[in-house]
């Protein structure tokens, strides 16, 4: 069975029932992964294009690695290999990979919205990697995936999301994918990342860390970029950790079942200390193996079967 | 001599009080009586124009218009954006001097006059660079700039972050006269921010630009008003702050005017959803809040004028991803009856909105020649308040189809408008 819509845009597009089945569907896709040979048939004949506007690992490698084992064609372009190098714009190069009728465009992109332009100007499937400080809707829907594996539920839950907000396309879509199944999500960090009118998306914020993991059943910690220092919104990356990165003194208190997560790359010692990325609450590495789940699902239900 | 007769329309001038239905006789390209119909002569050499339904007003002037020309003539030159003017309802247009070559000498102010007058069609007032350059760094030769015909300074475009050097200006400009028309924008504040700072931006992920951007700069101009008594005219005022500084300093007694843009009066943050390119302008668009603060300051007269801040842009600039678009819409063909939908409103009433886009901005820019007066070249608008029409850019004089009014149905435009008694738009013929 098809998702009828067209894209994969963001989580705001998305209904409850859509990213329930999203979930379901990926959770039956996950043991694909762990056979001794990777592959089904599923996706034969279709061919994907992975078009990476900004770097990446773990995105791109999850979504090739999903595309693959469904046996989908893939092609990947990043930036500094293609035309863009000579000038050539979003919408030309649009153009030009619409002509050779792939059936779904991955994209990452430096600019907010750049996936609805390409989704306006094609007719294959697109999915956004993350577009600028927009969405990661892949992210987020592996993130649910893995608090409700673990939790079985996500509506009722508290998640607090801990760091630069401002700046993170996943805190977006995580805020409005876990809102939207019924979690309340509690932001915190210091003022300077936390953006104007982030209430209105469903969340409430603090600027304590202690206090907002303090009962919190997950706690997700954002990568901070040291560039952003340049930009005055936070003084030293020592004075970050000391305020506001998850240590071991600052779990003390915390639910014995919490979760904790991390979108990656971390900055170790920065937002997260590494005896807590490795820690008993760490579920960092599951959430890169759902991921290759939840991207098997969006293509699975994107091109899959008859529409 | 060359007589016509503008019969039995509605003649609203907020500059000498008229209101009522009078015919306007011209000859030679002045008029020459503003009468009542029955006492008007009607002379074998008359040509009539009836203007009955219609209102006829004193020719409508836009002080904010990019032209291009010289150096972007692909998005417009000043023959498309002088009859673009024309059929917007406009006769007198002022063009900003970030063209490239920059308007910061007589040479350039010299070739924009020149290729206006081969365009033949509206009348043109450049404003020339308030730094060499719009570099922010050191004055523009104002002395030459006034003698080759500026009528203001501006580095439009551009803010002058230089508190000094926008002191300088505003007080080596009064020994010429010159307006000075100042861009508020703090550089700092607006940082990598695309669009209005709040709930859009953050839901949209996109970089925002907080009211205050402009705010703290026109708290510091009228500082500097103050201080060196210059007349000071702000640009595009778009958020509720600078509207509160504005009416204190009027309060004050000091030199201070301001514009604003029917896009602000009329659209919010909200236009930008769907990252429409059409969206983004400098100042950006703002919240309700702002919109229904300019739309109060016009109606009470703390924003004195509206201009278009027409920006023509091609798809080159356009159709790229949101923060690489360039700032910019047009509005030369939409301003009126985008402006009348006040009227409509029941807002500000249509003498006020009059003295807004004709009166007002003519005597901010000192021009000679005010009203509908016998002897006074014969420069007017004749408006169809009742016309309906949709917003279709393909219909547009401009070279530019960047307006993010698309589809819009508006009710009012101009249907004829006259520079020195010659026609230079007439909505029947559209001779031009």
């Amino acid at each position: 069975m098809r998702l009828a819509e067209k894209d994969i845009l963001d989580i705001e597009s998305l209904s409850v029932e859509r990213i329930k089945n999203i979930l379901d569907t990926a959770e039956g896709l996950k043991e694909i992964s762990t056979r001794p040979i990777k592959k089904v048939p599923t996706l034969r004949g279709k061919t994907i294009i992975h078009f990476f506007y900004e770097p990446s690992t773990r995105t791109r490698t999850s979504f090739e690695i999903a595309a693959k084992r469904l046996s989908a064609d893939t092609v990947s372009i990043s930036a500094s290999t293609s035309s863009i190098a000579k000038g050539e714009t979003l919408v030309d190069t649009a153009k030009n990979l619409e002509a050779m009728n792939p059936d779904a465009i991955v994209i990452r992109h430096r600019a907010a919205g750049a996936p609805h332009m390409l989704a306006r100007l094609v007719r294959a499937s697109v999915i956004n990697a993350g577009d600028g400080m927009h969405a990661h809707p892949s992210q987020a829907l592996l993130d649910m995936m893995t608090v409700r594996e673990k939790k079985g539920r996500l509506a009722g839950l508290k998640i607090a999301i801990i760091g630069d907000i401002t700046h993170s396309r996943v805190a977006r879509s995580n805020i409005v994918g876990f809102v939207k199944m019924g979690a309340e999500v509690i932001l915190a960090g210091p003022p300077t990342m936390i953006p104007m009118g982030v209430e209105t998306l469903g969340a409430r914020v603090g600027y304590h860390v202690q206090e907002a993991i303090k009962d919190a059943d997950v706690i997700m910690v954002l990568r901070i970029q040291k560039e952003r220092q340049q930009a005055l919104v936070f003084p030293s990356e020592r004075e970050y950790a000391q305020c506001y990165g998850l240590t071991e003194e600052k779990l003390a208190g915390v639910k014995e079942d919490v979760l904790i997560m991390h979108p990656g790359p971390i900055n170790r010692g920065v937002e997260i200390a590494p005896e807590v990325a490795e820690g008993p609450y760490s579920v960092i590495l599951e959430q890169v193996t759902n991921g290759v789940a939840i991207r098997m699902a969006l293509f699975y239900l994107l091109l899959g079967g008859a529409r | 001599m060359k007589r016509s007769l503008i019969k039995g329309g509605r003649v609203i001038d907020p500059e000498t009080g008229l209101d009522g239905l009078l015919d306007i006789l011209i000859e030679n390209g002045k008029i020459v009586s503003i009468e009542n119909p029955q006492s008007s002569i009607v002379n074998h050499q008359s040509s009539i124009i009836n203007a009955s339904g219609k209102i006829v007003t004193p020719g409508l002037i836009d002080m904010h218009v990019h032209l291009r020309e010289p150096g972007h003539e692909y998005k417009e030159t000043i023959e498309t954006g002088c009859l673009s003017a024309a059929h917007g309802g406009f006769t007198t247009i002022c063009c900003m001097p970030n063209t490239d070559p920059i308007n910061d000498n007589q040479s350039v102010t010299d070739y924009i006059l020149k290729k206006a007058r081969m365009a033949g069609t509206v009348r043109v007032y450049p404003v020339g660079a308030i730094s060499r350059g719009l570099r922010g760094e050191g004055l523009a030769d104002y002395g030459e700039l006034k003698a080759a015909g500026v009528v203001a300074v501006s580095d439009d475009g551009n803010p002058v972050m230089n508190a000094q050097l926008m002191r300088r200006a505003l007080e080596y400009g009064k020994g010429f006269n010159l307006l000075v028309i100042s861009h508020c924008e703090d550089r700092n504040l607006t940082a990598d921010g695309v669009m209005n700072e709040g709930i859009t931006s953050t839901r949209l992920g996109l970089p925002g630009i907080p009211n205050a951007e402009e705010t703290v700069m026109v708290a510091r101009d009228i500082a500097l008003c103050e201080l060196t008594d210059a007349r000071l005219h702000i640009a595009h005022v778009s958020t509720e702050g600078s509207v509160r500084l504005i009416s204190e300093a009027k309060a004050l007694g000091l030199l201070v005017t301001a514009e604003t843009t029917p896009h602000y009066f009329s659209l919010t943050e909200e236009a930008v959803t769907g990252y429409d390119t059409n969206a983004k302008v400098h100042p950006p668009l703002r919240t309700d809040r702002d919109r229904d603060a300019i739309r109060q300051a016009l109606a009470d007269g703390t924003i004195d004028v509206i201009a278009s801040d027409h920006a023509p842009h091609s798809s080159i600039e356009k159709d790229l991803e949101f923060d690489q678009a360039a700032n910019g819409m047009i509005g030369l063909e939409t301003s009126l009856p985008l402006s009348l939908q006040l009227v409509e409103a029941g807002l500000i009433s249509l003498n006020d909105l009059i003295a807004r886009m004709s009166i007002n901005p003519a005597r901010i820019l000192n021009l000679v020649h005010i009203g509908l007066k016998p002897g006074n070249p014969a420069d007017l608008t004749i408006i169809d308040v009742e016309k309906k029409f949709t917003v279709d850019p393909d219909t547009f004089r401009s070279k530019s189809r960047n307006t993010p009014f698309t589809g819009r149905e508006l009710k009012g435009k101009a249907v004829l408008t006259m520079v020195g008694g010659k026609i230079v738009f007439d909505d029947e013929r559209q001779k031009h």
